[in-house]
């Protein structure tokens, strides 16, 4: 083994199996190789792969709190451009939806706005999974949450998600992107982009949980795949801030029915047809604006 | 030695050029009254190339501490200002700060919390993160704040100790009150204070390490009264360091000031600006021939409990004022004064004078008022109230 080849997020955490973020932290992190510096906020990536005195990480990492992966990712930037580093280190930010969408939103804005050349990676699993499953601004429409459960009256989660990727692009950031763990090639190259690009970045990357979805632990990769497939999970890139002229990376041929997507999963279990019927239709209204 | 030079400036400007003699690497910092020339000053000293480092503006006191630990981990000379709400929101963080043992500094313009909100001074802010983990010094007046910013650096930084200090200076008494003070000159500075290399490790690609781990019950404890054992460290550590001061700077520095304590058979015991009209309070009292004495507090953690005890212990009474309050119990410095002479066979009477919460001005006759009424109480032995709050309007007051 070279020490190309050397695995930089190691094996023996305690992720659940069939965890997505595991393999995009293993594909993340033979991107960026050793010369990293990390930052990651409290959650699943942090508690699975950390508990002391063990660690998953081969290279320096920093767990502070749940909502600051980004501001402490901007101290550390900070600290060696003053001490003379001439940007060849990596600075990445890692949290999950709750670190990001929610309450970490405020401090990755700032790290956007004040142009720090971090990369921050959002690790989407669509809820409070740490903590039990809660509901949060990334949950999509439809999910039975423990906080957003489905009942007589209640659909589960009653609102869209929060378009995360969009917002981070809006704010004239050289590079944003999606990805998922079903394109790999794809996802490396959003994450060497983001890491190459002069000035913050982001990438949101989909990350099923099996235990959160409810899914079989072997549909990891083919809902991350059918999401695309789907559309309800657009593959794109955006440079320079550009959110309207954005650069689609996979477009599906033929868009397969949401509800090939939906039925694998019991978070969506109660939903009936004419609930299926709707979110088709929102998704095939969102397709067409972005040309698909 | 180089000589000092002499200025006339205000509080927040002498802790800023007191943090500027330390050259720190990277200040991140958010404006918040009363502490808001602090950022001014370094954006001027960095706008001028009179300081050579990296300020981050931040979106949020959070935000500021966070970026702190971020720089500080990264092995980076590090500080920040704030006051009152800021204080409040970094709360989370200071703890974290503290546990990772890392040398921050962070100057406060002590302010009151609110509701109401109110930008005027009180000891709230600062009282109410004493479990934090920082160490915690006060000033009396403007040369005390820039002096004690060169301490805090040097004593954070000490390899005994390695914990984050905050050098807080009263709210507008202080922050925006013009003094006279000498500046210590830059060589001086420069060998009183080596540059920083953290000696445990930093978040560097050649030796990676994880910082902030998760820390189960099999480990926590053991964890948590390591750090302890490191402020606990500290009183001896901070003495030598006052001491070697003075010798450099001739200036001294005690973690607790006696003024005519020997023969008193009343002291007060005090902390921050309030202490210079203390001692003009025991200068008059003294020459009507009462044996009062003053006690001023410059550290506050470490609680200074060996000093507290040797200063206080002859007393008959003691009169501990406090410009906080703890709610359902008292002030912060009575507690744990009371708590110092808990186990002692001998201890004096103490009293408890809540003053100047929220900018209330503190006279001369309050101290006055708090000697009469600590010697009422040792002469007839009662304690009817141990806590009492002083320069009081009852027309203000609702119930």
């Amino acid at each position: 083994m070279t020490e190309e080849d050397k695995e930089l997020f190691a094996s023996g955490h305690r992720m659940c199996a069939g965890c997505g973020e595991g393999t995009a932290m293993r594909a993340i992190l033979n991107v960026a190789g050793p010369n990293t510096i990390a930052t990651v906020a409290t959650g699943c990536l942090e508690v699975t792969t950390t508990a002391y005195p063990q660690t998953a990480w081969d290279i320096p990492l920093v767990h502070a709190a749940f909502e600051n992966a980004a501001s402490v990712a901007s101290g550390i930037e900070s600290a060696l451009k003053q001490m003379g580093e001439k940007g060849e280190t990596n600075i990445i930010s890692f949290a999950g939806d709750g670190g990001t969408f929610d309450i970490g939103f405020q401090a990755l804005s700032g790290m956007f706005e004040r142009k720090h050349n971090v990369t921050h990676i959002c690790l989407d699993n669509e809820a409070y999974m740490n903590t039990g499953i809660q509901r949060c601004s990334s949950t999509p429409y439809g999910a039975s949450t423990t906080t957003s459960p489905s009942g007589d009256v209640s659909i589960g989660e009653d609102r869209p998600k929060k378009p995360l990727a969009r917002i981070s692009a809006a704010h004239d950031i050289p590079y944003a992107a999606t990805a998922t763990i079903a394109y790999i090639d794809d996802l490396k190259k959003k994450v060497k982009k983001a890491l190459e690009a002069d000035g913050p970045a982001l990438v949101h990357v989909f990350a099923p949980c099996p235990t959160g979805w409810r899914h079989g632990s072997d549909d990891t990769i083919e809902l991350s795949k059918l999401v695309v497939e789907t559309g309800i999970f657009v593959l794109w890139e955006a440079e320079d801030g550009e959110i309207c002229d954005i650069n689609i990376t996979k477009k599906p041929k033929e868009r397969k029915p949401v509800e090939e997507y939906l039925k694998k999963q019991r978070r969506f279990a109660h939903l009936t047809d004419e609930h299926i019927e709707k979110i088709q239709k929102e998704v095939d209204e969102k397709c067409e604006q972005y040309g698909f | 030695m180089g000589e000092q030079k002499g200025l006339t400036i205000q509080g927040n400007m002498a802790t800023a050029l007191g943090a500027k003699l330390c050259k720190p690497d990277v200040i991140p910092a958010y404006p918040i009254t009363p502490s808001t020339l602090f950022p001014e000053k370094i954006s001027e000293y960095i706008a001028d190339g009179e300081l050579d480092a990296e300020m981050i503006r931040v979106e949020s006191e959070h935000s500021a501490m966070s970026a702190c630990i971020g720089a500080s981990l990264t092995g980076a000379r590090t500080c920040t200002a704030s006051a009152s709400q800021g204080v409040a929101l970094m709360h989370e963080m200071l703890f974290i700060a503290a546990g990772m043992r890392l040398p921050i500094v962070m100057a406060v313009g002590n302010r009151a919390l609110s509701a109401p909100i109110n930008i005027w001074a009180d000891h709230q802010d600062t009282m109410a993160s004493r479990d934090s983990g920082w160490m915690q010094f006060y000033a009396e007046k403007n040369q005390e704040g820039l002096d004690l910013m060169i301490l805090a650096f040097r004593i954070a930084e000490d390899e005994r100790i390695l914990l984050p200090a905050m050098v807080g200076i009263d709210g507008f008494v202080l922050t925006h009150t013009v003094e006279g003070v000498q500046v210590p000159a830059q060589e001086d500075v420069d060998e009183f204070l080596p540059s920083y290399e953290p000696p445990h490790g930093k978040l560097d690609p050649e030796e990676p390490m994880t910082f902030g781990s998760l820390g189960t019950p099999e480990y926590y404890q053991e964890l948590k009264h390591d750090q302890t054992q490191a402020i606990e460290n500290a009183p001896e550590v901070i003495d030598e360091i006052f001491d070697e001061f003075e010798e450099e700077f001739g200036r001294e520095y005690n973690r607790v000031t006696p003024y005519k304590c020997e023969d008193a058979d009343i002291i007060l015991l005090t902390m921050g600006s309030m202490s210079g009209t203390a001692r003009a309070a025991v200068d008059e009292m003294r020459e009507e021939g009462k044996k009062v004495g003053l006690a001023k507090m410059t550290v506050f953690r470490p609680f200074p409990s060996d000093l507290i005890k040797e200063i206080l212990g002859d007393a008959d009474g003691v009169a501990v004022v406090d410009r906080n309050i703890s709610p359902g119990f008292g002030g912060a410095v009575f507690a744990e004064t009371a708590g110092t002479f808990i186990n002692e066979s001998k201890s004096p009477l103490l009293k408890n004078f809540i003053v100047g919460l929220g900018g209330r001005e503190i006279f001369k006759k309050n101290f006055k008022e708090m000697y009469e009424k600590t010697k009422e109480a040792v002469e007839t032995g009662e304690v009817e109230k141990p806590v009492e709050w002083i320069n009081m309007d009852e027309d203000v007051m609702r119930g």
